[in-house]
């Protein structure tokens, strides 16, 4: 520990670290390191309760002390959002990463927050089943914060997101209060949905301790082809017919690139009749020449986007769009990459989701995500920047908010009065 | 009610969007569930967004609680009215606004009767999936409060699977947009929050629906087994088997000789009867329906009949749809009941309901979407018996009681209302509950909209902003603020 750090961390009023580490273990707070930082922002202390009681307890100490609180699973997605406008202590869920219960025969499994997606596709596929969710970095990436980041991927489109998957959820409050709402079972209308409340919103709300979620089965079979198009037009040509087919395809993605012709893959899961049957299908859709089968799986394309060599000149940012503005979409980030010197590459899902990669000068991916923001907030759709240079000017992670900001501002405002809770890092200063 | 009030309102809708006589007004003193009954003060017929708006607005100024109502079909006492409040039908805001095919999109008044949409894009392959067994009467507007499922949710999702977007109009008049027509707008996924909310948090005025491309082919498979057991324990393997069917529907023999007697669907006469449907590419159907057809054997069907026709088909779900009001073809009452439990706590559910049965002398129907677990027990009584009717209210909710015992839920589609509020503490505990009552107050800090419903005891919301006045709940006495 430097000197620095030292003297950050006697801030805190040494009666409250005691109440703190007679809760939780002298082991599990310590000061926090440089690598704790979040976009230069330094937290004191990191707390690692051991269960969602202390963690509420901790919580609720912080909370009355006025100490601004991160909630961290690990790490893979902590800069997303706005930097935090304070954070005083990081308030980790790796140590409650346990499997509560895997109900198989009822296809539900109810999972501690800090686990990782992995260790539970693992025991899950013990009985054939998955959490059909294809989110970033599973061998890390916790359940808390992939529910906090709403991070879902290609299999959205058959499977929806998390939205669609929890069934349940406990959060912590800054008060201490540990609330359930949901439950176990997959259909159940009893009381406010606040699985969905709590998903996507950046741990802003309450920390989730734990979730349950509704489960599928693993696919008997599957197969990928890739279908290549000449232009972003064809390429969205192909998606929309498509999706306006029988097909009853899993998946469905298009990059775009400066450098090569759009490609689609289409992802088939089933028996081998019905996967044959839709392949014949899909040939009569595009072009049987541009139609080949895969040879290696393309369905985590958006850890190649994020697997940039120089994060000092590269900015990621989500997008969503609906599918026919695809090709204007592409198009036009294709013109400010191009007007700005800047190279890119496009993931975009048939759902309208999709992912953005541009690299260069700061200033001029600035620019060029200024330019493609306003045009699709133009169109009812979003930019949400996920990754940027710590040099590029600042801009806001989200962008404009709606007409729903005020209310979106009373939610956190009952649950999270005192603002303890990531703040400034979601919509509008939330 | 203040006369200068009722002159506000009909200046806004109209002498015939405003019905206040009391003989008009007895048509909605309850909804779907009749043995709740509050007559409401006036009803209002709105035509638009904004009317509805107006109106809230006056309702916020006066502190007058108010009860949206879609088709009134609700069977857990959502539209009941309250005491000294009013009614908001929108059931003239019934247009679809808007079909985008390309985008799978479809943007409808919350007045639109759920079928009415399908019938709408059906000409281009399409259908809208949530199918409550009312969707021949009931509105998407109802739907989006009570979070509608039906037998296809299973494969397809429930009503918030399908609502992308809202306009609302809040408890204080203000209108506001839900999410949107992309998916993942930035921010707090409030509409996630509405769908469900039984018309507490405010008024949804406009709807964005995703819809779905109809699938290559439908088959539906009917099982006869001996007991509900033997069907369950199929089921069982299905799931096993790793399938995903459209839907799962089991019925128990009563509920057989109900549906029969009503609309003759030809059904098996037997202990326990499975209902599969699967969809998808034909060859896959065909593959998984040889592997259906082999469980149930297996798990002792003594006959099996795939429908051969849409015709049959249509035929086998509308024994199924119309099963609660045939109940009516073999007892003068009944109530519905719409539990949840875990799908493999069925043998023993059921065992538990037969035991309540025949201690308290009530026949109880069973008709359930078996694939997720969510049962119907229809308890059948005879009002004109003195005390039969307390009886079988008492049986609906051991009955609840055992399913929150199983770890399951008090309500799968139909809300809880104002019938099941006082189950709502049995399965939630006091800061599950406190939890959503501050989200309820973030919408809606006078609790105007739908008061009364859900929460199991009144309470009121803290540091209500603006100048204070008494909620109608406190000035009767009912309630007291903390």
């Amino acid at each position: 520990m430097d000197a620095a750090t030292k003297s950050e961390s006697a801030v805190l009023h040494s009666a409250l670290r005691y109440k703190i580490i007679a809760l939780v273990g002298n082991d599990h707070v310590h000061a926090s390191l440089a690598v704790d930082a979040i976009a230069d922002v330094q937290p004191k202390l990191v707390i690692e309760p051991g269960t969602e009681t202390e963690l509420a307890a901790v919580i609720r100490l912080l909370n009355e002390a006025g100490l601004a609180v991160i909630p961290r699973g690990s790490s893979t997605k902590i800069s997303w959002g706005n930097p935090p406008t304070r954070a005083d202590i990081i308030l980790s869920t790796a140590r409650f990463n346990q499997i509560i219960e895997h109900a198989w025969a009822d296809l539900t499994v109810t999972v501690q927050a800090g686990c990782t997606l992995q260790k539970l596709q693992e025991t899950l596929a013990q009985h054939g089943q998955r959490l059909a969710l294809d989110a970033l970095w599973p061998e890390k990436a916790t359940v808390g914060g992939i529910l906090s980041t709403n991070d879902s991927g290609a299999l959205r489109l058959r499977f929806g997101a998390l939205r669609d998957l929890i069934i349940g959820v406990t959060i912590a409050l800054p008060d201490g209060t540990l609330a359930s709402s949901g439950g176990k079972v997959v259909k159940n209308v009893a009381g406010y949905d606040l699985p969905k409340l709590v998903t996507g919103a950046l741990g802003t709300l309450g920390v989730i301790t734990r979730a349950s979620f509704r489960l599928h089965p693993l696919p008997l079979n599957s197969r990928t082809f890739s279908v290549l198009s000449a232009d972003a037009e064809q390429a969205q040509t192909f998606v929309l017919a498509v999706q306006d087919s029988r097909l009853a395809h899993t998946a469905l993605q298009s990059h775009f690139s400066d450098e090569n012709s759009p490609v689609s893959e289409i992802l088939f899961e089933g028996t081998e009749a019905g996967l044959a049957a839709q392949e014949k299908q899909l040939r009569t859709l595009a072009a049987p020449a541009n139609v080949v089968e895969a040879s290696v799986s393309p369905w985590t394309a958006r850890e190649s986007l994020w697997a940039f060599s120089d994060p000092e000149t590269t900015a990621i940012a989500k997008i969503s769009i609906l599918p026919t503005t695809m090709t204007p979409a592409i198009e036009l980030l294709a013109k400010s990459a191009h007007a700005h010197q800047l190279r890119w590459k496009a993931l975009v899902y048939a759902t309208g989701v999709g992912c953005v990669r541009l690299e260069g000068d700061p200033g001029a991916l600035h620019a060029a995500l200024e330019i493609l923001r306003r045009d699709l907030e133009g169109r009812n759709s979003s930019l949400v920047v996920l990754h940027h240079p710590a040099k590029m000017p600042a801009l806001d992670a989200w962008g404009a908010p709606g007409d729903s900001l005020p209310l979106m501002k009373s939610v956190k405002n009952r649950l999270d009065p005192k603002g303890t809770l990531n703040p400034g890092r979601f919509l509008g200063g939330i | 009610m203040d006369p200068r009030i009722i002159s506000e309102l009909r200046a806004i809708v109209g002498e015939r969007g405003l019905i206040s006589s009391p003989e008009e007004l007895h048509t909605y003193e309850c909804d779907g569930l009749t043995n709740f009954r509050v007559m409401p003060r006036a009803v209002l017929l709105p035509n638009s967004a904004e009317q509805v708006q107006a109106i809230v607005r006056i309702c916020h100024r006066e502190r007058l609680p108010f009860v949206a109502r879609g088709s009134g079909t609700g069977l857990s006492g959502g539209a009941l009215p309250v005491e000294n409040g009013i009614v908001i039908s929108l059931a003239r805001m019934n247009r679809i606004l808007e079909v985008d095919f390309a985008n799978a999109r479809a943007v409808v008044e919350p007045g639109v009767i759920n079928l009415d949409v399908t019938a709408r894009i059906q000409h281009n392959g399409y259908f809208y999936a949530p199918d409550p067994s009312s969707q021949s009467v009931c509105s998407i507007g109802g739907n989006v409060a009570e979070n509608s499922g039906g037998a296809h949710c299973l494969k397809y999702g429930f009503t918030t699977t399908h609502v992308l977007g809202l306009e609302v109009v809040l408890p204080d008049g203000e209108m506001v947009h839900l999410g949107g027509k992309t998916l993942d707008a930035p921010g707090y996924d409030l509409a996630g929050v509405f769908v469900g909310s039984e018309g507490t948090l405010g008024i949804a005025t406009k709807v964005i629906l995703r819809i779905v491309k109809r699938p290559e082919c439908i088959r539906t498979l009917l099982a006869a087994f001996p007991s509900t057991n033997e069907a369950g324990a199929a089921v069982s393997g299905i799931i096993a088997a790793g399938m995903l069917p459209a839907a799962i529907e089991m019925m128990d023999n009563l509920a057989i000789q109900a549906a029969e007697a009503a609309v003759h669907p030809n059904y098996p006469n037997c202990g326990g009867l499975l209902l599969v449907e699967l969809d998808g590419p034909v060859a896959e159907v065909e593959a998984l329906m040889t592997h259906v057809d082999e469980i149930c054997r297996s798990n002792g069907a003594w006959e099996i009949r795939v429908a051969q026709s849409d015709a049959e088909r249509a035929l086998v779900w509308k024994g199924r749809k119309s099963a609660f009001a045939a109940v009516g073809r073999i007892s003068p009452n009944y109530i519905v009941q719409d539990g949840v439990i875990p799908r493999t706590a069925l043998p023993q559910v059921m065992s538990e309901i037969d035991r309540l049965s025949q201690e308290n002398g009530l026949r109880v129907a069973n008709v359930f979407h078996a694939g997720d677990g969510n049962l119907h027990p229809l308890v059948l009584y005879d009002r004109s018996i003195p005390g039969q009717e307390e009886a079988a209210l008492a049986l609906s909710y051991k009955i609840l009681e055992l399913c929150i015992a199983a770890g399951g839920s008090i309500t799968g589609e139909h809300g809880v209302g104002e019938e099941k509020k006082s189950m709502m503490s049995k399965m939630f505990a006091e800061p599950d509950l406190n939890t959503m009552h501050r989200v309820r107050c973030a919408f809606d800090p006078f609790q105007l909209s739908n008061p009364t419903k859900v929460f199991p005891t009144p309470r009121l919301c803290g540091e209500t902003p603006g100048e204070y006045a008494p909620h109608p709940l406190e000035t009767a006495g009912i309630a007291e603020r903390f």
